[in-house]
């Protein structure tokens, strides 16, 4: 017995040994940048302590602010928009037959499997040709469009762990289409249609490659701006605002983890 | 019995998609086979110009360039994502180190570029070290190099390659590595012959979620790569805003399509022909 356990020990020791590699490459360049942001000078020399690049960050970068709230405000609504329109197509796919089923299955999965830059590129010319002047609102749009899939798949792994007769059920007690919709179908999925949304949301924050192409002139997001500033000049109130970024998403991380756990175990 | 409402919850998606995906991607398609507007868009008679062009001597070197690097990065990432997933799978803190590999993820993309370039840039971390050690007198190029963009592309594409790692992984049935080794194999032999075979379903969903994005990659090489290092993103980037060639944007976004969906459908292949082979065997 004891044979048989040492080499899986020892087998444990190598994946270790990769695991640990990992994490120091996922978080040292983290943990780097949040040093670097307290440093005084500008380069990667530690100088002194300082908050000076916190300061410019909060009160000297408006371009940036605004940038930022075009992101929250593109994030909110394409991740609505999506949600609702994934929500119900996944109903619709995942539950009845009909004539173009396999269409829409091919169309959705498209978006996941195709690189970004195909979509963009073709979203910018089809803008171009209907003559839709590129902004926020192309922005808005192409968001949607790609957050649409992710929803789908994400609310049809959710209803893969129910049963139609649950939904034959509450037609047999009298429940008409909407009923059935509105107060099994939906609470049912709400896991799903949830952490679609969060997705969504986190998706569009996150996009670089497709809104680089659909925008148009004034309309900058994050992304965007940081682009920008890692091009055209590099300035130190990028390790600040990274901090801040790294913060955020840990914040968002978390408390979706707890919110999960919270609402439905 | 009901009506079949289910076609009208698809209406929107079906609506949507069609108009805002399909749609542009004909564009593509069909533009790809027509001449170059003179400032701009497309000229409405057909042209093979746009796919002979693709045979260039550029072409041919970016190509290859784009070959090299998303296949070094997929091999890269892989190696180290499936000893990183058995870890994982193999530990009583399952969700807390899951947890750990996705959370750099939620971190903005182009953040986790800047944090490399802050570490080696010209001015970045390993280069001020090295200088006040007194190793060198000036900085030494560490990025726009190949090996720059793959090493970044493997920070970004790893914790997508060890999730799907991690959950074949963690149904795997561990028992089978202690019975090979008390048939007499060695750790390695256990490993390549038992373990590898039976993920091989994740291996490929890795691979795939590597190497699609590498090879269509943008960003990266826009950011660290050099004007000796683009890859096909950046020549279709250049084509449409600076030489405002639509056919040649649209030939190249072609190729890229054509590859993923063929690597896609060839690696559904893979994993069925293994489900159906298992299924006989038992």
């Amino acid at each position: 017995m004891k044979k048989s356990l040492s080499p899986s020990t020892e087998k444990h020791r190598v994946s270790l040994a990769f695991f640990i590699l990992t994490m120091v490459f996922f978080y040292a360049p983290l943990v780097i940048l949040i040093i670097f942001s307290f440093n005084e000078g500008r380069s990667m020399n530690f100088t002194g302590f300082s908050f000076k690049w916190y300061k410019e960050l909060f009160f000297n970068s408006s371009k940036l602010w605004g940038s930022f709230s075009n992101t929250l405000i593109i994030a909110l609504i394409s991740a609505l928009v999506s949600t609702v329109i994934g929500t119900l197509g996944a109903i619709g796919i995942y539950w009845y037959h009909f004539k173009m089923k396999k269409y829409l299955e091919v169309i959705s999965y498209l978006p996941i499997i195709l690189p970004e830059i195909i979509i963009g590129v073709s979203m910018l010319m089809f803008f171009a040709g209907i003559g839709l002047p590129l902004g926020l609102f192309t922005i808005i749009i192409a968001h949607i469009t790609f957050n649409i899939p992710y929803v789908l798949f994400i609310v049809m792994a959710r209803l893969a762990e129910f049963d139609y007769t649950v939904i034959e059920a509450a037609y047999d007690l009298g429940a008409t289409e909407m009923d059935a919709l509105r107060k099994v179908i939906i609470p049912m999925c709400m896991p799903g249609i949830l952490s679609g949304f969060l997705i969504a949301v986190t998706l569009s924050i996150d996009d670089f490659v497709i809104t680089f192409f659909v925008t148009g002139p004034g309309a900058s997001t994050l992304p965007l701006h940081i682009y920008s500033m890692l091009r055209f000049g590099l300035s130190p109130v990028i390790n600040s605002l990274s901090v801040i970024l790294i913060a955020g998403s840990l914040l968002m991380a978390f408390t979706s983890r707890r919110l999960f756990r919270y609402m439905f175990k | 019995m009901m009506k079949n409402y289910g076609q009208r919850y698809t209406y929107a998606m079906l609506f949507w998609l069609t108009v805002f995906f399909v749609f542009p991607f004909l564009i593509i398609l069909v533009g790809s086979f027509l001449k170059k507007g003179l400032y701009g868009g497309f000229e409405f008679e057909f042209s093979l110009a746009a796919y002979t062009s693709l045979f260039s001597g550029t072409m041919k070197k970016v190509t290859l360039n784009t070959l090299f690097v998303s296949v070094a990065t997929t091999v890269l990432t892989v190696a180290m994502a499936i000893p990183s997933a058995y870890y994982i799978a193999r530990s009583p803190h399952k969700e807390k180190l899951l947890f750990l590999v996705i959370i750099p993820f939620w971190t903005n993309f182009l953040i986790r570029i800047f944090a490399w370039i802050a570490i080696l840039g010209n001015n970045g971390l390993v280069n001020s070290f090295l200088i006040s050690l007194g190793v060198f007198n000036a900085p030494v190029q560490l990025l726009y190099n190949r090996w720059a963009i793959i090493l970044i592309m493997i920070y970004t594409s790893l914790p997508f390659a060890i999730l799907p790692l991690y959950a074949i992984i963690e149904k795997f049935d561990f028992s089978l590595l202690e019975a090979a080794r008390d048939l007499g194999a060695t750790k390695w032999q256990s490993v390549y012959k038992i373990l590898i075979p039976l993920i091989i379903p994740g291996i490929t969903t890795a691979v795939l979620f590597t190497f699609i994005p590498a090879f269509g990659n943008f960003a990266i090489p826009d950011i660290v790569g050099g004007n000796d290092i683009r890859m096909l993103g950046n020549i279709i980037n250049e084509k449409l805003k600076t030489a405002r060639n639509w056919p040649a944007a649209s030939s190249i976004s072609m190729v890229l399509t054509l590859i993923s969906v063929f690597m896609v459908l060839m690696f559904n292949r893979i994993t069925a022909s293994r489900d159906s082979q298992q299924k006989t065997e038992t």
